[in-house]
């Protein structure tokens, strides 16, 4: 095997489905570089109008929760039912107000 | 192993690769029954979620099987760019192998998020410790050869991908869901194929109904052993990773396809095939079970042939992975 099998570093591709909307994981390629990273998302992810905008990030760049700290870590919006516009009964007679 | 420096995806990050041994009894048992929980709850598991070991392996060796397989399966498609009957034929072909690769390039980017390199995947391949579907060690001979596989070999590749794309694992299942959208594209291509060339000369006839011959039994066989013998159907049918079990899946493929051979005219080569109105299947005959062993032991008719020709890519390619690099090594210097 030649000596340049080592791979290059994995960017995560994000897609813009259409003008408006937010961008959208849709996988990984191996590039040396983001430009490279860019052509070949374009080659794997955006054969057929997938979108009109497209980011590739180094994965190494992402942070992310882990799902043990799921409880912990979105929990506070637990006991903070008032942020939910349904917690607040609407005097009869109103119909509408937001 | 080498894994892979992901912090999205990073299982290096989580508890689960090489902690088995390090957990309690008691905490792997609680953990395992959380994972059953949630499977059964037809939630998918995410990379970064704990995971049994043992799904883990079944997953790997499963995803990369199957993105070896898109990409030997460039081959024998390969073969007819070249002598494609027209410029728009030739123009779809290339779309429909290159959409391959592509195929291949979201398994293994999925399966890298169970933490092997897509490197060391393709050492695997290319050194036959991994295996990829046997219906690509058969020659394409004739350019109706192409409508059989387009037709019947992406036909069966659908009904395999349309239930895996329901899978527990996350990123397999949403890498399915993609390749659905894109080999109904493949499945028609081959079918047009085949429906011009039966309403062609009776050479042309010919040659399609032979490219059905060689083709109908090894596209039976894709979908597996029978169910009382593949040796790994009962954890992967439990884990969720496996839906159906290969006969029911090989069942549908057949009720489908029978009629759309009858529409045009083509013959199925089995003489055992009828339709069981009580069943509402068709019925079929013996698979040849001793020639799916052969070939996937590695002596079908084109083994050698494609693991040749995909270390002679591999290595062909080696100057573009060179100046790839090169390029972007200049243009970091030059900006500093």
């Amino acid at each position: 095997m030649s000596d340049n099998n080592h791979q290059w570093p994995i960017w995560e591709v994000f897609i813009q489905p259409k003008n408006g909307s937010a961008h959208e994981h849709a996988g990984s390629v191996h590039a040396p570089d983001g430009e490279m990273a860019l052509l070949n998302a374009r080659d794997v992810y955006g054969r057929r109008l997938e979108g009109v905008n497209m980011w590739v990030v180094p994965a190494t760049a992402i942070v992310a929760s882990t799902p043990e700290d799921v409880g912990p870590f979105f929990d506070p919006a637990n006991d903070k039912m008032y942020r939910w516009p349904n917690y607040f009964k609407t005097p009869e007679g109103i119909k509408q107000i937001s | 192993m080498h894994f892979v420096n992901r912090n999205l995806a990073n299982p290096k990050q989580t508890s689960n690769i090489g902690m088995e041994t390090t957990l309690s009894v008691e905490e792997l048992n609680k953990r395992e029954a959380e994972f059953d929980a949630k499977i059964a709850g037809g939630k998918t598991i995410e990379p970064k979620d704990w995971m049994p070991e043992r799904y883990r392996k079944q997953l790997l060796r499963m995803m990369s099987q199957h993105a070896h397989s898109e990409v030997v399966g460039m081959l024998p498609e390969g073969n007819w760019i070249t002598r494609a009957p027209s410029l728009a034929r030739k123009a779809v072909l290339l779309a429909k192998v290159q959409d391959e690769a592509g195929h291949g390039l979201y398994i293994y980017s999925a399966a890298e998020t169970l933490g092997m390199d897509r490197s060391e995947m393709i050492d695997q391949l290319l050194s036959g410790k991994a295996k990829y579907s046997s219906i690509f060690n058969y020659p394409t001979l004739s350019w109706a050869d192409i409508g059989a596989i387009g037709w019947l070999v992406d036909g069966a590749a659908i009904v395999n991908q349309t239930v895996l794309a329901k899978c527990s694992y996350g990123p397999y299942s949403r890498a399915m869901l993609r390749i659905c959208k894109e080999e109904n594209f493949h499945n028609k291509q081959g079918y047009q194929i085949m429906a011009y060339l039966m309403r062609g000369t009776k050479e042309q006839r010919d040659m399609a109904q032979d490219a059905m011959n060689r083709f109908w039994w090894p596209a039976l066989m894709m979908f597996g052993p029978s169910d009382t013998n593949s040796p790994n159907s009962a954890d992967l049918m439990k884990w969720k990773v496996k839906l159906n079990s290969n006969d029911d899946l090989r069942q549908r493929f057949i009720d489908r396809t029978v009629p759309q051979a009858e529409a045009i005219g083509l013959r199925i080569p089995d003489d055992k095939l009828k339709w069981n109105e009580s069943t509402r299947h068709y019925e079929f005959g013996e698979i040849n079970w001793a020639e799916f062993n052969q070939v996937i032991s590695g002596n079908g008719p084109c083994n050698k042939l494609r693991m040749k020709q995909r270390t002679d890519a591999h290595n062909n390619g080696a100057w573009v992975r060179e100046a790839a690099a090169a390029y972007s090594a200049k243009k970091a210097a030059s900006k500093k």
